[in-house]
């Protein structure tokens, strides 16, 4: 099989100079004066993808995936080693690139396709299918200034995917947009990908890179750590690196801060996920047997003691919570020095794919108002991943059912015009 | 040629960019297209109000008291030109810096985009400029049809010089600060305002050296006298144009994968 993509021994650095009068005394010398310092942001990076593969590119935020997919478009220029490209590359690394405001959405679509080499004709020609897939309506007539984002990111994913061409890259655009956009974005990423376009594909989302890539690579301060099947590559990711990049974005998509309060008279030892056979999981898969399992101790003897837990989207919506209050109506008693580990055990984790995270919290009464011994924010973090259920948006996944057959009196149908 | 050929691949996008801009720097004013027409007419009624009629300037040996003012137009419109194409290149590589960075296509479109701008307008200008000296009588005959090579010597110059100013200014932001200087000395020392032969004899050699006068004085020669340039005079810009262009050409492809990294 041949490589669509090629790349031998590339290394990737920026010169760095402590000033920029250093410079000028490089040039000066004519390059016999060196005083820069080269920042490697990659190193040594081999790897072949072949015609009509869905590779994913993951790695923690600076682990160099985005420099990868710059070299791999031609932006940028390798410091070391040989980049090879085959047939025509369409790159998705920012979703608008070349769109003007003030221009109007027919025009920009125009502008963005010349961008990406195709004639005025050639566009003009898809001008009704990029029309009809963006469903922006006379919009597309107007400045893009008047634009909502939503339509926006619409219209500029319709003009960059009018063209099928032979090399997809995909760095993480496609994370905005409404539910429904992004669904049909993905819809027709997969349909390139069915007709023989290879598909380079840099995301966060296990979700994602596992519905849609067959194989996956992981970047790790700039080098190919490891390189297999997304499962694979995934489960060693989250293993490794994820306990602290996870938290590390949750920390940036949560809406308050990771607080935590009380009087710790009874206190968090630590707090996570265990799957069934009691090794600690961080990411789960819809629909799972998992129990999240809160390891506490207290520093006086505690009469009544209770121990909660709230569920909360990324956004910080609640998504479920309870206690041991509501679950086993009693308080119970610790003494003082006691640890002990108090486990909630979900049968089937019926929760959306996406990311969350848990808060912890010990306290005296049925409620946390009184008596508060330990409120911990964001204790826990977790990702759900897609499980065996059926395809489905949203933070719950409902057991559902469906049954579609014609109605047994025919309906009564307007003629049509 | 490489470069030669992946620009030709990208005509379309070059002349769509040349059309939106020239199209957007009207957008949202009612006259629109027409300011285009109206502000180097304005510009060429003021010098002549002012010259001719107000200061009473008059050429050495000439008593028509508009030829001053088509002096100053003629060498004026084209500089314009010229230090519209230089400002506008020294700025192009750090204003496209998101293109430069997320899209790939040949990055001479670019700078080829700025002078075929630059041009465009100066199309109009000098459309108005024509319209203007036939009406009124001054229409400078066959040596217009000569007028193009000096015109286009001074965007070529222009073109070389400013792409080595875009490259420098990516890497040091004072480029800025030194071409507002340097635009206005090099404007005092060529002959627009003045006739060279006003000047003393020691200057005169000197301003010769600087390779922006013959252009300046073939202009004068075609639309003031009426008679076609020395084109012997030219041959000193036209072989630093070409040495400039080749060299800024080389320097943008050795440093082009630097400009991306810089930005």
């Amino acid at each position: 099989m041949t490589s669509v993509i090629a790349l031998s021994g590339i290394g990737k650095a920026y010169r760095q100079y402590a000033a920029p009068s250093q410079r000028l005394v490089e040039w000066m010398s004519l390059g016999r004066v060196t005083r820069h310092r080269l920042r490697w942001v990659l190193r040594d990076i081999t790897l072949n993808v072949h015609a009509g593969e869905a590779v994913a590119i993951v790695g923690a935020n600076g682990a160099g995936k985005s420099t990868l997919l710059k070299l791999i478009t031609g932006t940028t220029q390798p410091t070391a080693g040989r980049v090879a490209v085959l047939g025509r590359v369409a790159a998705l690394l920012e979703l608008g690139i070349g769109f003007h405001p003030d221009a109007t959405g027919r025009d920009n679509v125009l502008m963005a396709g010349q961008l990406l080499g195709y004639s005025a004709a050639e566009i003009l020609a898809r001008m009704p299918e990029i029309e009809a897939f963006a469903e922006i309506g006379d919009y597309l007539d107007l400045p893009l200034r008047t634009y909502s984002s939503g339509m926006h990111v619409r219209l500029a994913f319709s003009a960059a995917t009018a063209f099928r061409p032979d090399v997809l890259i995909v760095d993480e655009a496609l994370a905005v947009g409404d539910a429904y956009f992004q669904h049909k974005s993905f819809a027709r990423i997969r349909e390139f990908k069915a007709a023989g376009t290879t598909l380079l594909f840099v995301s966060h989302s296990a979700a994602i890179v596992k519905s849609i890539c067959d194989r996956a690579v992981l970047l790790d301060g700039g080098v190919l750590v490891r390189d297999g099947s997304p499962d694979d590559v995934i489960d060693y990711y989250h293993a490794r690196v994820a306990s602290q990049t996870l938290r590390y974005e949750m920390a940036d998509t949560a809406v308050d801060a990771g607080v935590r309060s009380g009087d710790r008279r009874a206190s968090v030892v630590n707090a996570g996920f265990v799957n069934a056979s009691g090794t600690p999981v961080e990411a789960i898969r819809s629909g799972d047997r998992v129990t999240l399992r809160v390891h506490a101790k207290a520093s006086t003897r505690i009469a009544d003691l209770t121990v909660g837990f709230v569920i909360r989207d990324v956004l910080g919506n609640d998504v479920f919570g309870t206690n041991t209050y509501h679950l086993e109506k009693r308080r119970f008693g610790v003494a003082q020095d006691e640890e002990f580990v108090c486990e909630f055990a979900f049968r089937s984790l019926a929760l959306g794919v996406g990311h969350y995270q848990v808060s912890i919290a010990l306290h005296s009464d049925m409620t946390h108002i009184s008596g508060n011994y330990d409120w911990w924010d964001r204790a826990v973090t977790f990702e759900v991943i897609p499980g065996a259920g059926v395809h489905s948006i949203g933070v719950a996944s409902l057991d559902v059912g469906c049954r579609v057959a014609p109605v047994s009196a025919p309906v009564e149908r307007v003629a049509a015009q | 040629m490489g470069m030669a050929r992946s620009l030709w691949n990208f005509r379309g996008f070059v002349r769509a960019s040349v059309a939106r801009e020239l199209r957007l720097r009207y957008a949202g004013s009612v006259l629109g297209a027409l300011w285009q027409i109206v502000s180097p007419l304005a510009m060429i009624v003021i010098y002549t109000v002012v010259f001719s009629q107000l200061m009473r300037a008059r050429l050495p040996g000439s008593d028509d008291p508009r030829a001053y003012a088509i002096f100053v137009c003629c060498g004026l419109l084209a500089w314009t030109m010229f230090a519209e194409i230089l400002t506008r290149s020294q700025m192009m590589f750090i204003d496209n810096a998101n293109l430069l960075k997320k899209a790939s296509f040949p990055r001479s479109c670019i700078p080829t985009i700025v002078v075929a701008s630059a041009l465009a307008n100066f199309a109009v200008v000098y459309g108005v400029f024509l319209v203007l000296l036939a009406l009124f009588g001054h229409w400078p005959g066959w040596p217009v049809l000569g007028a193009w090579v000096p015109i286009l010597l001074f965007a070529l110059l222009a073109f070389g010089i400013g792409v080595f100013l875009g490259i420098v200014h990516v890497f040091f932001r004072d480029v800025a600060q030194v071409l507002g200087i340097v635009l206005q000395v090099w404007f005092w020392i060529t002959p627009i305002v003045y006739p060279i032969e006003q000047l003393p004899r020691a200057f005169q050699a000197w301003i010769a050296v600087n390779p922006v006068t013959p252009i300046v004085v073939a202009l004068q020669t075609t639309f003031v006298r009426h008679a076609w340039p020395h084109w012997s005079t030219l041959a000193w810009p036209a072989a630093l144009a070409t040495a400039l262009l080749l060299a800024s050409l080389a320097a943008f492809r050795r440093q082009s994968p630097w400009i991306v990294d810089e930005l």
